[in-house]
């Protein structure tokens, strides 16, 4: 971990501490013509903060995870990313701020024919690093999240918690300013729980403003000091 | 190009079995038209060259046993009167010996057509760019040497030459069809390809990989099918347009000039399987941004 977190520190981040990163003003949220899953929601993330984003099931946290990491557009309201507001930033721009957002998904979404290196060294080739460096970050990360011995192993043949570790650490590989991460600690067991959540401090340090959905009240409870959002039928209702 | 590296498990793909065959038959016909077009290219180009530079009077043979001494006369009067033709550049009487060479291809070399009463021919070499009024000579000359005639040719000349730039134009359409249809093919198997891995796509998609970086992949594949398929098509139509050569060169006379195929024919017939991965690499690209467009 210790290059990944030099480089992490050498890296420029065009957000200070405080400014907000993320903001939703009024922000709602349709599928097709079907009601709408988002109302109303308003908050702001500053940069560097570390928030749990709670709810019950089927309250809205994925829909808002997408909005944030911008897999959908809103049906209203104003969304702004790194100071781009999302309706007015052009397609072709999406992606570099995309980049710059680390996602790990609930259902993992990762590519069943790649190696686990190959997956978490995707966020590294799409932007063009060069391939000498890509083998010495991905192997690093990969022991780091305790997969050295998975590093060629395909993910049909991995566990739950292996598949999950993999998706955090291809969240992580790009050092991204902004990481989502959809119930990260679902499928593994209290030890690797912690280390995960170790590791995403660790990244928020570093000045990675960290958003975590989970349902897991214990976890919550275990990193109180962090605040919280609290998502209800489709509406932020409160944070703390 | 074709060894870069790529996400998307795209090898093993049904379209990937079914494109290459595709593209063979493509580039076959596309070789055999293409081969067409410059043949009759070619035969445009000397009948063309044929009917705008010469002219043939025809001297009918005196009978009787002073009639190859009159013979021989009228065809110097009507040489004569060519010659002083104003936008006539030369004029030439055939010897027996050139016309029986003519007639070998139909009647053979036999004993039998040396005695034939033979017309006797004169071949004319008129200035391309003269306005030469042809009825006005023909007149002139069926007065002034008795079975003379002037051998207009150009009109039937004309005419066939019409009906090859004809065909040669429907082959150019083959051609442009050929390609239209790769492509319509090439965009649906590339459609057909993202929906199957549309997952995938939409990982790229989601960390921040552009259009392009996708839509690269996915040409590259196209590129790399289209060029395997396109070999084997070459593969299949050399030996076909050799067998075809080889039949017409059978049937040549003094009707037909040559119809081998030229060097810049064998050329553009050899880069048929590169144009047709190029072909097919662009339109994977569009139909992917096409498609991709679509996606927030």
């Amino acid at each position: 971990m210790s290059s990944f977190a030099a480089s992490g520190e050498a890296k420029l981040r065009n957000n200070r501490r405080g400014e907000n990163i993320i903001r939703f003003d009024s922000v709602g949220l349709r599928y097709g013509l079907g009601p709408e899953v988002l109302r109303d929601v308003t908050f702001a993330l500053p940069s560097g903060s570390f928030h749990f984003l709670t709810g019950s099931s089927g309250a809205g946290k994925s829909s808002l995870m997408r909005l944030m990491y911008l897999g959908l557009r809103p049906t209203r309201g104003r969304v702004v990313l790194f100071d781009r507001d999302i309706a007015m930033t052009k397609r072709y721009e999406l992606p570099a701020l995309r980049r710059r957002v680390g996602v790990v998904f609930q259902d993992f979404r990762l590519l069943d024919h790649l190696s686990a290196m190959d997956n978490v060294a995707l966020p590294l080739r799409v932007r063009g690093v060069k391939e000498s460096e890509v083998r010495k970050h991905v192997p690093e990360l990969l022991n780091w999240v305790g997969l050295s011995e998975q590093i060629n192993a395909k993910p049909p043949t991995l566990s739950g918690g292996q598949k999950q570790r993999v998706a955090i650490a291809r969240a992580v590989i790009g050092r991204p300013d902004l990481l989502l991460a959809d119930e990260p600690t679902g499928n593994v067991d209290d030890h690797i729980a912690m280390r995960l959540l170790h590791l995403f401090e660790e990244l928020n340090r570093l000045g990675t403003t960290v958003l975590i959905a989970t349902h897991n009240q214990s976890l919550v409870d275990r990193f109180s000091q962090y605040p919280r959002l609290h998502i209800e039928r489709g509406t932020v209702v409160g944070a703390g | 190009m074709l060894g870069r590296h790529s996400d998307l498990p795209l090898k093993g793909d049904a379209t990937s079995r079914f494109l290459p065959w595709l593209v063979a038959l493509m580039v076959y016909l596309s070789a055999v038209s293409l081969a067409g077009v410059f043949v009759l290219n070619g035969l445009v180009h000397s009948w063309d060259h044929d009917v705008s530079g010469t002219l043939t009077v025809q001297v009918q043979p005196v009978p009787g046993e002073a009639g190859e001494a009159l013979t021989d006369e009228r065809v110097r009067q009507a040489v004569e009167l060519m010659r002083r033709t104003p936008g006539v550049l030369a004029a030439r009487a055939l010897d027996k010996k050139q016309i029986l060479a003519l007639l070998e291809p139909w009647l053979g070399n036999t004993d039998v057509v040396k005695d034939l009463p033979l017309p006797r021919l004169i071949d004319v070499i008129i200035d391309p760019d003269a306005n030469l009024e042809l009825l006005e000579l023909a007149d002139r000359l069926a007065r002034s040497v008795p079975g003379a005639t002037l051998d207009d040719h150009r009109i039937w000349l004309s005419r066939l030459i019409n009906l090859s730039r004809t065909t040669e134009w429907v082959a150019i359409a083959i051609l442009v069809l050929i390609g239209c249809v790769t492509s319509a093919t090439v965009i649906y198997a590339t459609r057909t390809s993202m929906a199957v891995h549309r997952s995938v796509i939409e990982v790229l998609h989601l960390i921040g990989a552009h259009d392009d970086y996708i839509a690269r992949q996915f040409a590259d594949r196209s590129f790399a099918l289209g060029f395997s398929g396109g070999v084997i098509g070459l593969a299949l139509a050399v030996p076909s347009l050799t067998a075809i050569g080889w039949a017409a060169r059978r049937i040549e006379g003094g009707f037909l000039p040559s119809l081998s195929l030229p060097i810049t024919g064998w050329v553009m017939i050899a880069m048929l399987p590169v144009i047709a991965a190029v072909l097919a690499m662009l339109t994977a690209r569009l139909a992917v941004h096409g498609t991709l467009a679509r996606m927030p």
